[in-house]
Parts: structure tokens; sequence; C-alpha cells
């Protein structure tokens, strides 16, 4: 949709007068999704689609409006130019807007990852023929993710790539399950026979008698996927300026200097990763790190263009949501093969489901355990939990309760497809902490 | 109107040699108005159409979702469907061509006094920048914002059968909100824990008096600041519409949607601790719970004539006197599992393909009025407005909290209480209701924000409750 999206804008900005300044945004897509249920196809289709933004600019007015495209040149000129007028007419009904902020200084970029994918439905008799046997449950998406940017003043931002993923679950009977994904470029059919190796492995521990625990306050060794559900919560207006500033950040006493982190902890939005477009809807970059938290330690925010003018400081083109993207922290210095030894005894928790906040200032939070959560003693693998709730604040477990993280760390492409394929990541090592409290 | 109708002529005109095949054109156009501390916030419009193509042929299904709505992009989509349909044919977790597709034909409308039109731009930014100024009552507020939200929806449903329906919805979305902050601590108080969420027009505003509203908002809000932490007890819960909406939407909606009995979400929104073998059988609350399945109820968000499969939509009960009767499943649902459901296979949008969804889900009202269930409790807590919701995959084990509450003691109402929370399991939660409020105390509530399904979809449900009363329960306050 690159050369479509081009053409538009190109007729767009020709189409302006006097002191006009016009942005304009892309989002797009062309996927397979194929649904799973019992190694069956549940439901399976393609998606075609793409949106164009139009945000229209005079003085310190401005409004916007999204549309869905057609693909069809004609059809959405013409369609782009109805929208363009009707803002027109819009926005002298509007009051100056005391916070917009513009990027006015050009500059351009892209962004293009190509890959040699599958064919989906090849891929999906794969994953049964692998997972054959198995009751497995999940989703595939494949295709192409495209993301512009584009203003009146000469500047154009793209942003393409080409990835699948595969985010699956095998269950053994009830909740009994463990969860999985294989995402990337390059397909690879014996890295997927051999995940579903790992994933019957795991199903042999699951097959054992389930521990049943009381509330109570255990060690516990926390994968880097359920780090991330952690640190999820804290990208709810945690890094967020406008949040710090209106006292709504759940990282406010972080901020404040009355509580920290343990120094172990060091958090960065880190979009020179090049998983997400570093680019945003008013024309600003991304810079390639923007520290966040640094020896457990408030270390800086996410800041939008409107939150920059708000405030009076420097932004760093973060999305009006101000949350990370490509949320990256530090690693430890313990091998994840010594993990469950240093364990010893108590949980090893693969995934958490679920949570939110019970105390959001005290940054305390609620979840589940999910999938394979298992139950250690002596540093072996004994027996699998039953789910557990836990109700804990983040500034105990990944303060004074944090015992170490693992040098290695997981790269996870996020799953999500509210709405359009995410582009968001994470890099994060696993976490031993010496308690975490159950409660139910 | 005009252009989707010649769509779905020209898709009648070149239906494939398929057993069945469906068209869904939709539009769906939004405008939403925030004032955030006393400043427009930019404006979101949102013109969003498009067209879902389903198929089913050969045992198998596909669909295919394109914005390219000229007759050679609807004709490429149908292509595309009947492509997936037959590469998963082999595949498929049920035989498609056996569910009963129904052919239906009608209209529906949501009843609307005041279009979001009959307002202008500048009327309604007026409205809220009073709204603004209302909330602000004292330094102390440093976060305040008001919202509305207008979305109209139409859809026109065509199949190969000679179905035809179109529907058209028009809703509104009012928001008020504030955050207090002293001595390093921040509360919330909000209109309804954002539940004000109704298939209305603007007459809606003059039903919940905004501006009284914005005022008792912005005073509870202090009231919260002041007050100390709940107490941690087990004993009376009484809670009100507002986050009766939660715990119905979480502990009966989801644990009741057949796909995910039949394991269709264990990847992703979970599982399900009912079973296809507890219908008619199981004993999910006292006596006093009646439970109903409802899209007649206009003024409700998830109010429709048809689901996205064609399914005429009637009000059922889903549990009738704390019994459990009826799933919440659609037409491919209740073939998969050989029971009777309801008619809830819905999409977000044009570009999701539909699945079961709770839409209006209600407990139907007691007798009792608020001061009758007050009088009831000789310790307890009383809460308002869900702001924190946690459960397990299984539905089982949750933990709730509110914005505001206020202890009980022998049958009075008393102080207020800051971060009010409880924690329970849906199996026996549901057991302890011992007092059901009267009209009363009813009110009708939903949200646009229920996740749910892969590719995920975030769709729109109403609940509509009276108070309700319950014993026994752990209740705690913040750290």
């Amino acid at each position: 949709m690159r050369a479509h999206f081009e053409t538009l804008s190109a007729d767009l900005f020709s189409a302006l007068t006097g002191d006009e300044l016009l942005l304009l945004g892309f989002a797009g897509e062309s996927t397979d999704f194929v649904r799973l249920n019992h190694a069956r196809v549940r439901q399976a289709g393609h998606v075609d689609q793409g949106v164009l933004d139009l945000r229209l600019v005079v003085g310190r007015r401005h409004a916007s409006s999204r549309f869905v495209l057609t693909g069809d040149a004609d059809a959405d000129g013409a369609r782009a130019r109805a929208v363009l007028d009707e803002l027109r007419e819009r926005v002298p009904l509007l009051p100056e807007d005391p916070h917009l902020l513009v990027n006015r200084e050009v500059s351009s970029s892209e962004q293009v990852s190509t890959a040699q994918l599958p064919e989906a439905a090849d891929a999906i008799a794969a994953v049964t023929r692998a997972a054959e046997g198995l009751d497995l449950v999940g989703i595939w998406a494949s295709g192409d993710i495209e993301r512009g940017f584009a203003n009146s003043l000469g500047q154009g931002n793209w942003f393409s790539t080409r990835t699948f993923h595969l985010d699956w679950s095998v269950y053994l009977r009830d909740d009994k399950a463990t969860k999985h994904g294989y995402a990337g470029t390059t397909w690879d059919e014996g890295e997927l026979w051999s995940r579903m190796d790992v994933a019957r492995e795991r199903l042999e521990i699951l097959a054992r008698p389930a521990r049943r625990l009381s509330p109570g306050e255990y060690r516990a060794y926390l994968a880097p996927a359920a780090v991330e559900e952690i640190l999820s919560m804290l990208c709810w207006g945690g890094f967020s300026l406008k949040a710090q500033h209106s006292k709504r950040s759940s990282l406010q006493r972080l901020v404040d200097g009355s509580r920290s982190f343990s120094p172990a902890v060091s958090l960065y939005e880190e979009t020179g990763m090049g998983h997400t477009p570093d680019f945003g809807s008013f024309g600003f970059r991304k810079p390639a790190r923007v520290p966040l938290v640094e020896e457990g330690r408030h270390a800086g925010a996410l800041i939008s263009p409107r939150s920059a003018q708000e405030f009076g400081v420097e932004g760093n083109g973060a999305s009006a949501d101000e949350s990370p993207h490509s949320l990256v922290m530090a690693p430890g210095d313990l091998p994840r093969a010594n993990a469950a030894q240093a364990l010893g005894t108590g949980l090893w928790i693969n995934n958490l489901w679920y949570l939110n906040f019970s105390d959001r200032p005290a940054c305390r939070i609620t979840g589940m355990t999910r999938f394979a959560t298992l139950w250690v003693e002596d540093g072996q693998v004994v027996a699998p939990v039953d789910v557990m709730r836990f109700d804990d604040s983040a500034y105990d477990l990944l303060g004074d309760r944090l015992e170490a993280l693992t040098v290695e760390r997981d790269l996870q492409l996020d799953a999500g497809t509210y709405g359009q394929r995410s582009t968001t990541s994470t890099l994060l090592p696993g976490a031993l902490v010496k308690g975490l409290k159950l409660t139910l | 109107m005009t252009t989707f109708s010649a769509l779905a002529e020209g898709f009648r005109s070149a239906l494939p040699a398929v057993d069945f095949c469906s068209l869904r054109l939709s539009r769906e156009t939004h405008q939403r108005l925030t004032v955030r501390q006393g400043v427009l916030e930019p404006i979101e419009s949102w013109d969003d159409r498009g067209a879902m193509i389903v198929v089913h042929h050969g045992g198998g299904a596909g669909y295919a979702a394109t914005g390219d709505l000229s007759p050679s992009g609807i004709a490429a989509a149908v292509d595309q469907a009947r492509q997936w349909a037959e590469r998963t044919a082999a595949l498929s977790v049920t035989d498609y061509s056996a569910v009963p597709m129904p052919h239906p034909t009608g209209e529906y409308a949501t009843p609307v006094k005041a279009r979001w039109e009959s307002l202008s731009l500048a009327d309604k930014v007026a409205l809220l920048q009073e709204l603004s100024a209302t909330l602000k009552v004292d330094d102390r507020i440093v976060d305040w914002d008001a919202s509305l939200w207008g979305i109209d929806t139409e859809t026109l449903y065509v199949t190969s059968g000679g179905g035809r329906v179109h529907q058209q919805q028009h809703m509104l979305i009012p928001h008020l909100g504030v955050a207090a902050h002293a001595d390093g601590d921040t509360v919330e108080r909000s209109l309804g824990g954002r539940g004000y969420a109704r298939q209305q027009g603007l007459e809606l505003l003059d039903t919940l008096d905004l501006q009284a509203q914005a005022a008792r908002i912005g005073d509870q809000a202090l009231q919260l600041l002041a007050a100390p932490n709940c107490p941690e007890m087990t004993g009376h819960l009484l809670l009100a519409p507002d986050q009766m909406m939660l715990q119905i939407h979480e502990s009966i909606g989801h644990p009741l949607e057949l796909d995910r009995i039949l394991g269709d979400e264990r990847n992703y929104a979970g599982t399900s601790f009912v079973s296809l073998d507890m219908f008619g059988e199981y004993q999910y609350g006292s006596e006093l719970l009646n439970v109903t399945y409802d899209p007649s109820r206009t003024e409700q968000l998830a109010s429709y004539g048809w689901d996205d499969d064609g399914v005429r939509a009637e009000r059922q009960h889903v549990i009738r006197d704390g019994l459990l009767v009826r799933p919440l499943g659609s037409v491919v649902s209740q073939h998969r599992a050989g029971m009777e459901g309801v008619a809830n296979s819905r999409a977000c949008s044009w570009n999701r393909p539909s699945m079961d969804r709770m839409a209006n889900l209600n407990v139907e009202p007691g007798d009792a009025s608020f001061d009758e269930l007050v009088s009831r409790v000789e310790r307890g807590v009383y809460m308002e407005s869900n702001v924190s919701w946690s459960i397990d995959d299984s539905r089982n084990k949750f933990q709730f909290g509110c914005e505001y509450g206020r202890l009980i003691e022998d049958g009075q109402l008393g102080p207020v209480v800051r971060k009010p929370n409880y924690r329970g399991i849906s199996a026996t939660f549901w057991r302890s209701l011992v007092g059901v409020g009267d009209e009363s105390t009813h009110d009708v509530l939903g949200t646009p924000f229920c996740g749910k399904g892969e590719p995920n979809q975030v769709i729109r449900v109403g609940h509509a409750s009276p108070a309700c009363l319950f014993a026994d329960v752990q209740i705690f306050g913040g750290a």
C-alpha cells in the first residue's frame, strides 16, 4: 500500500492552501489468521485493511478524521479530498489547542523488512502434523504489517514488516496446560517440531498429581513471560509523563523518590530494536533508547508531543498513551541453567494471568498463576501446582525480595491483534524472588 | 444504505457454488470529545466500513474481510473465503455443512429521541467545559476530565439463501472522572465506574443529570482522601449496580460462553469451570439468583434484533432460581455442543469473524429496597464503581476492587472507606447471595471494552442489575 499512500499524500498536499498543514498517518495489514482448537481448525480466513488518518492544522487549531481505504486510487482520492473539506469546515469551530505540538523539522525514514513466509495453509498442515496426539489450541497469524506517516512539510516515514506468529497452548486436562510461541520471519518446520517436543516434555510433568498450596509467602522463579505480565502493569501509565504530573502513575512513589526497586532493576524503552515504527502521528521520531528506571531509581518518562508542550519539557516521540512499545530490562548474573538450583524449594512460574492493581499508588498487584506453574524441591521439579492468586507490591517483588535476574533474556513479540496486529515487543530476563504472597 | 443495497444485490447475483455464503456489510462512525482540565483534547473521529464474507463448503469454513467495497473487491473476498473453506475442510473442528445457518429477513433500529447530531459540536464542547469546571471542586483534585462518545452503526447481512437483515444502532457513552491527591496517595472517582454506556441518544444526559453527578464525584473523591482504608473482614458485601456489572460479566457471563466451554478460548481468554453436563443440573447461585440474556431492552448497550449469524435474538433465562439452565452459545456452538443456546454470535467489526459473546446479561430485580438490604447487615461494606478486576482463566477465583465504599454496621450505612476490595470463588460466591434489590435499586449499565478471541476482539456488552447482598465475603483495603 506504500505507493497508494504516497499517491494520496501527494494529491492531498497539492490541495492545501494558505497556512494549512496536513499530517497523514497510515496503518494497514494483509493477514492470514487461522484459529485452532483440539489441533483442528476452528476459524480460518484473511483480513485486508488499511486506514488513512488525516489531521489538518491551521495555526493552533486542528482536527482529524480516519477512514478505511478501499485500495482504489480514484475512490480513495475522492474520499480523502472530501474528508479534507470536512476538516476545513470543522477547524474554525474549535478552540485553539494550547497543547498542540507538531514536528516541523523534516525527518524522513524507512524501515522495511521482507521475508519469504510459507503459505498459511501449508504451515497449518505442518502444525497439525507436529501436534498429532496433542490437544493444541491457539492462533496463527502471518503476512504484511505497514505503518506510514507523511506531512505537507515534506516528511515521509515508512515501516513495513512481514512476519508469522504461532501462539499456542497444549492441554493435558482441565486447566493443566503449557504455553508456547513461535514467531519470526524465517519459517523452519524443524524448529516447530523441537518446540512441540518441549511441550510434550512439560506435559509429562503436568501429568503428575497436582500440588495444592495454602495461602502464604513462597520463594518463586518468574520466567520472562511472567516478568512481562508484572511489567505490563507498570506500563499502564506508570512511565507516562502525563500520569506522573497528574499523580496517577502507578510508579508515583518511585518518581517522588519515596520508594525504589532493587539496584539490579534497569528498564528502557528501546525502539532501536527495530520491531516497531520509530515515528509517531505528529511526525516526531523516537530515540533509539529512553531510560525509564536505572539501578532501581526513576530515570525518565515517555513523553508525547502533547505532554512536552503541556509541561514545557522536551518530548521523546512517545505515543499518546505514553506506554512502552519495546520495553527492555537489563540482564542479571544468574545463568538460567542454574535458576532451579538457586530457587531450591518453591514455585517455578512460567506464566501469570489477568493482573490488575489492588492498590495502584502502592503498586500492589493481584493476578493468577496460569499454564505450567510447577513446584520445585531442592532444585528439582516435582509436581504441577493448582492455580493460585497472588497479591503483592511490585516495589517488594522487584525490590528487597528480588534475589537475581537471569543472564539470558527472552525476546517476546506481542501476539496481540486488537484492531490490528501488534508491533510491540519486550526483551526480559527471568527473576528469582525470595517471597511471593499467595492469597487464594 | 444505497451503496450497501447495491453491493448486496451484486453479491446475490454472483454467488459461488458453495453450501452457504454470507456477506456482512458494516459501517460504524465514532466521535469522541474530551475536555481535560478545561482543555479540549484532540477530537477522535472515525469512519469504519468494510465487508466480511463467510463461506461454508464441503464441511469447512472460511472467511475474508476487506475494505474494498467495489463489486470486484467483494468478489475477490468471496473467492478467498471459499479457498479457506476448501483448504481447511479436512481439518475442521466440526462439520460446518451440518450447521443450520438461518436466512432471516428484518429490520432493527435503536429508538432515539435526540440524536448525536442534534446538538452542535460547539454546544457539546461547551457542555463538557461546564462539567470539567464543576469536577474541580478543590485544589486537591489534580486531574479531571469529562467526555462524550457518540457511535452510530449500520449493518446489512445477506445470505446465499435469501436472508437480508438491516440493523442500525445509536450509542452514547458519557464519562466524568477525577483524581484527588494528598499525602502521597491518589484516589479516583468516576461516573458509574465508566459504566454508563447505553444504546440511546442525548436524552441519556437528561436522565443522568451530569452537573449534579460532577459535583458529587468531586466531593466523594475528597471524602475518599480523608477516609481510612477499608478494614479487613469476612462479612456482608452490598454491591451497587455499577459493581454488579463487573461481577456478572466476569463470573457469570464469561464462564457461560459456550465457545469457552468447548475450549476455543483456552489459549487466550481462558476456559470455564462450567462443563456441558452442568446445564439443567447445577445450582449456580442461591434461589434468589435469576439471570437473563436480554437483547430486547432497547436502551441497553448490546441490544439487537438478530446476531451476526442471522439468528433472531430473544430474551432467555440462563439461570433460573439459581439453577443453571442455558449456555451463551451461538448457532455454531450449539451445533458443536448439541444443546440450545442464545443468539450471541457477534463480531466487533467487519474485520473480525463472529463468535460467542455475552451481549446483554442481566440479574433480574428482587423485592428488597436499598434500606432493607442495609438493615439486614450487622457488619459489612457497601461498594460502588468498579476500578480493578482479576479472575482466573476458569473464571473461578476472583478479586475485584471498587472506587468507593462505606462501612455498614448494625443495619446502618457508616463512614466512607478507601480502596475497598474483595475476593471469592465464583462457584460458591453466587450461592452466598442473600438479598436482591428491587426496581428502585436497579440500573442499566454496560461497557464497550470486553476483550476476547483470536484474533482479538473488543466488543460492547450490557449489564443491568439491582443492588445485591452477599454473605461471608473476604473484604479488605489498600496496602
